[in-house]
Formats: C-alpha cells, structure tokens, sequence
C-alpha cells in the first residue's frame, strides 16, 4: 500500500468522480439525487484515502513525504513534483475533511443545475489538495489558480443577487496578484534554471532578487489571506455565494495565502522576509482592529463573520512573520481551527438562511425559543471563534500571540486587542440572533436542526474539542518540519547578519 | 481520587446539559403544534434527574475536599497530579494537570462547599422556573471551570478556568435571555473581563519569556533568579517581575471587579439570585485574590506593583461602599458590598499579607453567599421585589431568613465572635502593619470602608425587615417563609458565617506565626522584610480598635437615620443633592466608558466600513476600474457618506507608515 502514489489518487479522486457526473444523464430529479450521492461518496471516500496521510505520516523527519516525481517538461527542467511535510499535510486533510460537509450542506439548498453545482466543488477539491501538496512552482501555480475558477463559477451561477459584481470583483483582485506571482516565478526559473520547490528553496537568491521576489508574491498572497487594504472583495464574495462556497472559501481558499508565505516567502527570501515583516505587522494588526470595529457595525451576518474572519487572519499573517516556533506553529494552527470554526459559522448561518431566506441580522432574534440545539451549536462556535481555552481557536491564538510577544512587543500588545474586540462582535452577533423575546411571525414556526444538520455539524464540534483539548495530536505533525523552516531562516538572516559586519569593518 | 473533585461537576453538568437539550427540543417542538406554547412550570421526572446529578456531584466534590484538605493542608503532603499533555510548541510545554497544595485546599473548601449549598438552595429557588436543568447544568459547569482555575498547576490552565467560570457567569447573567438588560449585562461582564484578560495574556508572555516556562514550580524556583533582570515591553526597559505582574494584575482586576474594571458585578445581579451568591459573591470574583496569593513568589519581587495593587484595592473598598451606601436594590448593595470586601482582600495582598486576604476570601466567601441567598429568600418572600423601597416590616413573617441575614450581617460588620471580625481585623491591622504611606493609606480607606460596610449593611436590614410594610397588600399577603430546601444551605453557611473565622484563625496569621506557616507549607511566599503579617498583632491599642470603633459609628448613624429619624435620608439626599446624585449615579463610570469607548467603537466601525472600505478602498479599487464602465452615480453616492471618515482614514494610513518605520527601526 505504501508504494501507492497516495497524494496523486487523493488529488485526483474528486476530479474522477466528477467526470463519473458528466455521464449522469436523464429526469432532472433523478439527476440530482444521483449528482449529490457520487458527489458525497466521492469526497468521503477521498476523505478516508487522505486520512492515509495522517497515519503513516513521519513525524520524525522534515523531508518531503508521500514524494512522487515525474517528467513533465524534461527539457524545461519542469516536473509534476508532489510530496507534503508537516507543514502542508495538514492542510490537504482541512480540505478533504471540509469537502464531504459542504456536499452535505448544499443538499436541500442547491436545487438548480445540481450536477454542476456537484462537479464544480469536486474540481475545485482536487485543485485545493493539489495546491497544498505541489512540489514545482508550475504546478502550484496551475493549481492556485486553478481553484478561482470553480470558485468564480460557484459563486457567480449559483449567488445571491449581486453575485456577478462579487465574482469580478474576487477576479480583479486575485488576477493583480497572480500576474506578478507568475512573473516571479518565472524569474526564479531564469536564476535557479528550475521551478522544483525544494531546489529554490535551497537556492539561496540573493538580497536585491529577494526584494522583488518577495514582493510579488506578496501580491498574490496579501489578497488570498485576505490582508488589509486588499480585503474588500472577501466580505462581497461571501454574502453573494451559496453557503458551501462561504465555507470552503473561508475554510480552505483563505489558507492558501498563509500557507504560500509559509512555502515560499520565508524559506525562499528570508532576508526580504525580515525586511518586510514591519510591514506585515502593520498590515495585519490594521487588520486585526480595523476589520473588528467594521465587523461590530454590520447588519449582515455574512459579512460581520467575513470581517471576522479577515481580522482572524491577520493573526495567522503575524505569526508566519514571527520567524520562531511558536508564532509559526500557531499560525499554522491558527490557520486549520480558523478553517473548521469559520466553516461552522458559515454553516450556522446557512442553516437559517435556509429557512428564512434573509442574512439581515434585523430579521431575526428569539431563535432560542424554537432552536435550543442550534442555539447550543452556535454558542460552540462562537466561544471557539472567541478563542476560549479548551477550543481549537485558543491554541493558535496564544501561540501565535506568544510568537508574537517574543518578537515585538508592541505587534503582541496590538494583536492582543482582539481579544476584546473579537468577543465584542461574535457576542453581540449571537444576542442579536439567538437571545431575545421571540416576536416575529414569520419564526415562530422555525424548525430547530434537522438530522442531516445535525451530522453537518457533529463532526466539526469534535474536531474543534480536539483541537481545544489535545492539540498535540496536531502539533506534533508539524514539529519538525517547523523547527527546520525556523532555523533555515535564522541560518540564512544570520549569515546575512555577519556578511554586513564584516563588510562594515 | 482528586480528579473526581474536578470532573464529578463536569461529568453531572454534561448530563443535565443532556436532559436541557432533550427537554428544550421537545418543548420547542409542542410550541409549533400549540400556538398559546403552553409551559410546565411544575417538576417533571427530568428536571428532578437534573437537580440530583449535579446536586450529588457537587457534595461528592466536596467530601473529597474535606479529605483532601485534612491530607494536604493539615497533613502536609501536597501533591501534583499530571494528567496528560496540552499544549507543546517548542520549549512552551504545558499539560493538563492538577496541582493540590495548601492553597488549593483552602479554595476547594470555599469552592465545593459554597456551590454544594448553592446547588440545593436552587432547587427551591427556582421551582418555578422552566429551565431547571439548564439552570443546574451551568451551575456545574461553572464549578468545574472554578475548580480547573484553582487546581491549575500552570499560568495556562490557569488562563483555562478563568476564561472558563467567564464562559459560565456569562451564561448565568444571561439565564433569562428573553431579558434584553439580561443578555446585555451578559456581554458585559464577559467583554470587561475580556479587558482583564488582555492585560493577563501579556502577562502569561512575559513570564514565559523570563522563566521559559508557565509552569508554577519552575516559575517559583527562579522567580530571585530572574528579579533582577530587565524586560524590554512597548519600547522601555522595566524591571521584569515588575511589569509582569502589573500585567497579570490587570487580569485579577478584572476578574475581581476592581477600580475601573468594576462596572460589569453591579449588572451581573440580573442573572438569578444563586448564581450572585455563587460566582459574584463567594467564588468567581475572588480569583483575583487568588491569583495574586497564588503568584506570591513573583509579586513578592515587584515592590512597585504590590503599592499599585494595594491602592487599586484600598481605593476600591473605599470607592464601592460609598455606592452601597445609597443603592435601593438589595441585590445591588450587596454586589457593590462584594466589590468593597474584594478591594480589603487585594490591599492585604498588597502589603504582603497573602494569607490575611485568603482568610478574608473565605471568611466572606460564606457570609456573603449567605446574605445574598438570604436576599433571595426575601425576593422569593415578597413576589420577586428586589427594591427594599417597597420592602419593609416582615422580619416576623419570616423568621429564620431574618435569622440569617442578622448573623451574615453581623458577621460582615465584623462583630467580635463572628467571621468577619478575626479576618477584616487582621487585614486592616496587616495595612497599618506594613509602616508605609500606601499601607497607611489602606489602613484608613479600610476603617472608612468598615464604617460605610457598617452603615450600609445595617441599612438594608432596616429597610427589608422592619419598620411599616410598603408593599402593597397583596404581596404583603403572600410574604411567607422559604421552604427547608433553601433553609438548610442558610443554615449551613450560617455557621460557617459565625465560626469559620475562629475556627481558622491560626492557620491564616491571627494567632501563632509558626503555626501558619506550617499551615501554608511553602504555598505562600513571602519575603525577607515584608513583615505586615508578623507585625500585625504588634500594633497600637487604638489600631486595633478602630475597625470596632468604625463599626459601632456605621451602625449608629444607620439608626439614626432608618430608625430613629427617617425623614434624615430625604433631607440630607437633598441637601447634598450633588454628591447624592454622584454616588447614587455610581460616580459615573458606566457613562463615561459609554461615551469614550463603545459608541465611538461603533461609530468608527461604522465609519471606516463605509468610507474606508467603502469609499476609499473600493472606490480606488476595483470599483474605480470598473466605474469607467459602469454607471458613476453609485460611486458618487459612496463617496459622500462622510468627510470625518476621509480624514480619519488618511490619519490611520499616516499612522500605519508610521508604526511600520518605528516597528522596523527597532527590529
């Protein structure tokens, strides 16, 4: 079993299940029915085979694993090079865990063109697995952009009413970005002679070709995290798309900009990362109060918990920054339980949005009289969103906040405002919603969970306890693959350090 | 054994947590079918499951204390239990365990033994609620959440109960959520804590950048290490006990409803009666202290943030019974009381005497949970009525909770004999021991404090109980006494409102030196040279009875004034109307942080979504792009939603270059 090329299947199951759909033919009904069962199989059965990552995982080594190299464009030097370590495994498991839950969740509310709404999400799964476990620059960059396309397609079919403007808008930002990135890639190419992730990071560019570098993939990634003052295609893209694309996106896509700090601006320029990191900092802790006190303001739940999850993210973008241990592996933390929480909360709000078909905050209140276990469901969430011990958002918030502290005072005592601020409009959210004299009419016959939600959500209630209560199971992956990337930074700004002094005296 | 102490609550609230869920679902399901949504209100055989898990779970806790405190404490054989690893990241190492010292001992008794009576008195006190096992669920829950806090053999688990009894008070403040002042005092007290918390997370950072560790024993063994060595915070060099425990303080004046961080307890009475008596009486709001007698090795090396925790407390026990003094809600007295009794307990750990504010922790621990169940027995007697306007002229209707509340009264005045007396004495005497300015100024807020405790305490007995009913007739008729349920856990805390102090006094520093530290066995430190504890019973003869003579005065004038003369109220209310309105007003505070802090939060939310985000980000941006194509009126009407917001704006990206150039400069 183990000589299976396990990432190449777990990357590519979902695109085959998606072409099992194309040949879905016949009564629309039946169509659909079938569309959702391949879909959901598909992914849980992707699911179980990913979880091979996990077991037979090596937790020893910061090496490549799961390693598999074919030629591609030989002449090029381009390969198709895939392989995870501790750093990225985790991320292909957020994606494939996520995938069946958001199949799960579009069950009842897609009722158009389901089969493509069904091949859509299984592209744009085998595009997110094959982003987080590329090993070439080519290939990461297909697969990164890759993703916006299904995305776009989700969001701009099956949207709410404004949902052209907001897939342009999700375009415009994200093409900026992507040029550059390409650009830069293909200026390493020019200077390593290769796109092989693990060469180029080894290569070792010099200080002025860090500069650019880092800046252009900075581009690209600023607007996946999102970073202020690129964020604003995130609150638009989240009302306007089906509650499943708010969760991947916010569970997964959103990843993708860490993650690519992670990959490639810190072991690749580590010097130009130094550089930057006050303005990295600045960014995120602008983030971090700015998109709070907006998020207090909303009257949209979609868009308060897509502010939320910007000044969220801005935790993950300054632990990356950290360059030590604990900042590092808490934004990495951070980064999963964001992805399960957020992706929860999205769900909380797909669930009445369902049955009441508005997102405005005014429309609702009371729920607590007709909902006690959504009510129940959406107070987890909220305290973990809050970040209290015990949950997964505690543990990346202290690391990374402790990372923080070690490196710059001032970025921990800033970064730390959120914890007030993120309680102010997570609570004032859920009293809004749930707490209150149920007046309303139209709620007063809202159905509390129905079991497919309840199986929607027991799985991420679990996943957030584990996460709060013995994170270590996820730590531990990570360990040495961080410890490596911390002291191949250190090791490259220290020689740059001692370079400067002896050419000083 | 010991880990049942802490998981029986736990294990009892996930059933009752259970029971509530089922028993909420099904109601909301009858609700659709039955328009009028018709409510039991009597017991039903779930509700009873409820009651009993968690009643059993809490008693069985506390039996388990007892023994754990005649092993650990008197026995002398503190143990750490290690259950298994939390946290790991580097050398940040932390695990779940639970580390059982004499300090422990102490709060285990106050913890298990307050909830387990809480537990029982709500069985009647809430017999005509709906919730009963949502009621009882969360009341377990926040005893494991306290427990976990003082069980903690480590600043993060510490930082796990703390957040957790801050999840649980938050949850009972708001019980009655169809209440929109109950669900807004909720957010609240959970936000002002939150205040606290940020200060206490910096805390918890800086020692783990010191010590390289959070665990109490490696924390303990280099605290003189580390003494004298600098840290670098916000740009100054401090000195780094120093700084860190002023961070960490932030956090107990937060939980502890200190001097600014105060205005969350006195809202905190709209959750009901048990869980006042509970959480913002006896248990959650005394983590504070604990967490200061419990840092004693670090604090002890931080002369000038002991002085600032000993103002902070002087000043607040000064501060909060002036309102006490003029409140009419009998719930509201009291809290404000408790914020007073809190600021005694941090001004004795300021002067070092650790133990003194522990006593006080537990002395006030039982007569404050007893005046403030007593309270509840009378709103239970007079229909639900908490202004004591409207009270008045029933001490005979109900005989035994008058009892109680004379003897939570006179224990709290500190009346020779009683609980209070050997505590608040020793604390005030510990003050005016310590022989500085800061101590002296503690000693004189103190016996001021003591008076107003006296006068104000006073003052609600006269006004519930005697003098001519002012409540209309039918309430009159309906005044009766509480049923035994909620009698025994008076008569339980009634006891220990009159003896604990006696009983204890040795072990706390009232009597033999020697003895208590042999008592603490280490878990309290102090340092050569902070002596307030040793040198309080050398004080002068007029020293020791001013807290007496304090007492007798606050006492007179409340018969004077409630009484003798009861006219004197009004008139002097409008003599000095300015001050009256000041302190009726609770000097202001909850306006004033209204006005500088959550409207302006709100404003500039808004401000900067729909001019930043709106006007400046997208109209530059994509918008502006795309508006080349696109009709322009809607940038135009995006555009004039406000000049402030552009101004505002500009300044925020001058001060991001500007924060960058420093941030980078520095780095």
């Amino acid at each position: 079993m183990s000589d299976w090329p396990i990432l190449s299947i777990v990357t590519f199951l979902p695109l085959l299940g998606a072409v099992l759909l194309l040949f879905i033919n016949g009564e629309e009904a039946n169509v659909a029915r079938n569309s959702r069962g391949v879909a959901l199989w598909t992914s849980v059965f992707t699911f179980l085979v990913s979880l091979m990552l996990w077991v037979n995982f090596d937790k020893t080594t910061a090496d490549f694993q799961f390693v598999e190299q074919a030629d591609w464009m030989p002449g090029l030097n381009i390969s198709y090079h895939m392989g995870v370590d501790g750093i990225s495994v985790l991320f292909v498991l957020l994606a494939t865990f996520l995938t069946p839950i958001c199949i799960l969740s579009a069950w009842e509310a897609i009722q158009k063109r389901v089969k493509e709404y069904m091949i859509a999400f299984l592209v744009l799964e085998t595009m997110m697995i094959g982003m987080f476990s590329s090993l070439d620059g080519l290939l990461f960059y297909l697969f990164f952009e890759g993703v916006l396309i299904p995305m776009f397609i989700i969001i701009g079919v099956w949207g709410g009413q404004r949902r052209v403007y907001a897939a342009f808008k999700l375009f415009l930002y994200t093409l900026l970005g992507s040029v550059l990135m390409l650009v830069a890639l293909l200026a390493m190419y020019f200077e390593a002679g290769t796109t092989d992730i693990p060469t180029l990071m080894a290569y070792g560019f010099d200080y002025n070709m860090q500069l650019w570098l880092w800046l252009a993939f900075f581009a690209s990634f600023a607007v996946k995290v999102p970073m202020w003052p690129v964020h604003t295609w995130l609150p638009d893209a989240h009302v306007e798309a089906p509650t499943a694309g708010s969760v991947i996106l916010a569970g997964v896509l959103l990843k993708m900009g860490g993650y690519g700090f992670l990959r490639f601006s810190l072991p690749m320029m580590p010097l130009a990362s130094e550089t930057f990191a006050p303005l990295i900092f600045t960014l995120s802790i602008v983030a971090i109060i700015y998109t709070s006190l907006v998020a207090l303001a909303q009257q949209d739940m979609k868009k308060l918990i897509a502010y939320s999850s910007v000044a969220h993210m801005g935790i993950v973008t300054i632990g990356a920054f950290t360059f030590n241990q604990h900042g590092i592996e808490g934004s990495i933390f951070q980064m999963l339980s964001h992805g399960v929480v957020s992706g929860a909360l999205f769900l909380c709000v797909g669930v009445v949005y369902d049955r009441i078909h508005t997102r405005e905050i005014d429309a609702y209140g009371g729920l607590v009289h007709r909902m006690p276990s959504y009510a129940l469901i959406f107070m987890f969430f909220t305290m973990a969103s809050v970040g209290l011990p015990g949950t997964g958002g505690f543990v990346g918030e202290i690391l990374t906040l402790l990372g923080a502290f070690e490196a710059n005072t001032w970025v921990a005592f800033f970064a730390a405002t959120g914890l007030i601020l993120g309680a102010a409009y997570a609570l004032y959210l859920y009293r809004r919603i749930i707490f209150g004299a149920l007046t309303k009419d139209n709620l007063k016959s809202i159905l509390d969970l129905s079991p497919r939600e309840w199986l929607l959500f027991a799985p991420l209630v679990i996943v957030v306890v584990w996460m709060g209560v013995y994170p270590v199971s996820f730590l531990d992956i990570m360990h040495v693959s961080v410890e490596n990337l911390v002291n191949q930074v250190e090791t490259a700004q220290a020689a740059a350090a001692s370079a400067a002094q002896l050419a000083v005296n | 054994m010991y880990p049942l102490i802490v998981f029986l609550p736990l294990i009892a609230a996930a059933i009752a947590g259970t029971i509530t869920l089922v028993g909420a679902m099904s109601t909301a399901k009858d609700a659709l079918h039955d328009a009028h949504g018709h409510h039991h209100h009597g017991v039903s055989s779930a509700d009873r499951v409820a009651q009993l898990v968690t009643v059993c779970g809490v008693v069985i806790s506390f039996i388990i204390s007892i023994f754990a405190f005649v092993d650990v404490a008197l026995g002398g054989n503190p143990v750490t239990i290690e259950l298994f690893t939390w946290i790991t990241s580097g050398n940040f190492d932390v695990s779940w365990a639970l580390r059982i010292d004499t300090l422990t001992c102490v709060m285990l008794i106050v913890v298990t033994g307050v909830s387990s009576m809480v537990h029982i008195y709500s069985i009647g006190y809430m017999s005509h609620d709906p919730d009963k096992p949502r009621f009882m669920a969360y009341l377990s829950l926040f005893t494991f959440a306290m427990l976990m806090l003082i069980t903690a053999d480590n600043l993060i688990q510490l930082f796990f109960g703390w957040e957790g009894v801050g999840l649980a008070s938050y949850l009972l403040i708001g019980f009655w959520y169809s209440k929109p002042s109950a669900s807004a005092a909720a957010i609240k007290a959970f936000l002002v804590n939150r205040v606290g918390d940020f200060g206490f997370a910096l805390g918890i950072f800086a020692v783990y950048v010191l010590f390289d560790s959070v665990q109490f024993d490696v924390i303990f063994g280099n605290a003189e290490e580390v003494a004298g060595t600098t840290l670098m915070f916000l740009g100054h060099e401090f000195s780094a006990l120093e700084i860190t425990c002023f961070l960490l303080f932030i956090g107990a004046m937060g939980k502890s409803a200190q001097l600014g961080l105060h205005t969350w307890l006195p809202d905190a009475m709209e959750g009901p009666t048990p869980v006042s008596a509970l959480i913002h009486a006896a248990t959650m709001v005394t983590a504070g202290v604990f967490m200061v007698a419990r840092l004693s090795p670090i604090f002890e090396y931080a002369e000038t943030t002991l002085m600032i925790v000993t103002i902070v407390g002087a000043s607040t026990a000064f501060f909060a019974a002036t309102i006490g003094c003029v409140q009419n809600d009998i719930k509201r007295v009291i809290a404000y009381s408790t914020c007073s009794q809190l600021g005694y307990m941090f001004f004795a750990c300021g002067v070092s005497a650790y133990s003194a504010g522990v006593f006080h922790l537990m002395t006030h621990g039982f007569f404050k949970a007893l005046l403030f169940l007593g309270a509840g027995s009378v709103i239970h007697a007079m229909s639900d009525e908490q202004d004591m306007r409207k009270m008045g002229g029933i001490w005979k209707m109900v005989p035994l909770t008058f009892g109680v509340m004379m003897i939570g009264t006179l224990a709290i005045t500190g009346v020779p004999g009683l609980a209070g007396f050997y505590s608040k004495d020793l604390v005030i005497e510990s003050a005016y021991a310590a022989h500085t300015n800061v101590g002296l100024y503690a000693f004189w807020a103190g016996i001021l404090a003591a008076l107003m405790t006296s006068f104000y305490s006073w003052r609600l007995i006269f006004m519930t109980f005697f003098g001519a009913p002012r409540a209309d007739e039918r309430t009159m008729a309906h005044v009766h006494e509480s049923p035994a349920v909620m009698t025994a856990p008076l008569l339980f805390l009634a006891v220990g409102a009159i003896f604990a102090g006696w009983f204890a006094k040795d072990w706390f520093g009232g009597g033999n030196y020697e003895e208590m530290l042999n008592f603490w066995n280490g878990a309290i430190f102090m340092a050569e040279g902070h002596t307030a504890l040793e040198s309080a019973h050398h004080v002068p003869g007029w020293v020791k009875l001013a807290p007496f003579v304090a007492m007798i005065t606050g006492f007179a004038i409340a018969v004077v004034m409630y009484k003798l003369v009861p006219s004197l109220p009004r008139t002097l209310a409008n003599t000095f109307n300015g001050l009256y309105r000041f302190v009726l007003n609770k000097w202001y505070f909850d306006e004033l942080y209204d006005k500088i802090f959550v409207k302006p939060a709100f404003a500039l939310g808004y401000g900067l979504w729909k001019s930043g985000d709106g006007a400046i980000i997208d109209g530059c941006g994509p918008d502006g792009v795309a508006a080349a194509c696109r009709n322009i009126a809607r940038r135009v009407s995006a555009i004039q939603s406000g000049f402030v917001y552009h101004y505002a704006f500009a300044m925020l990206i001058g001060i991001a270059a500007l924060v960058s150039y420093t941030i980078w400069k520095m780095g």
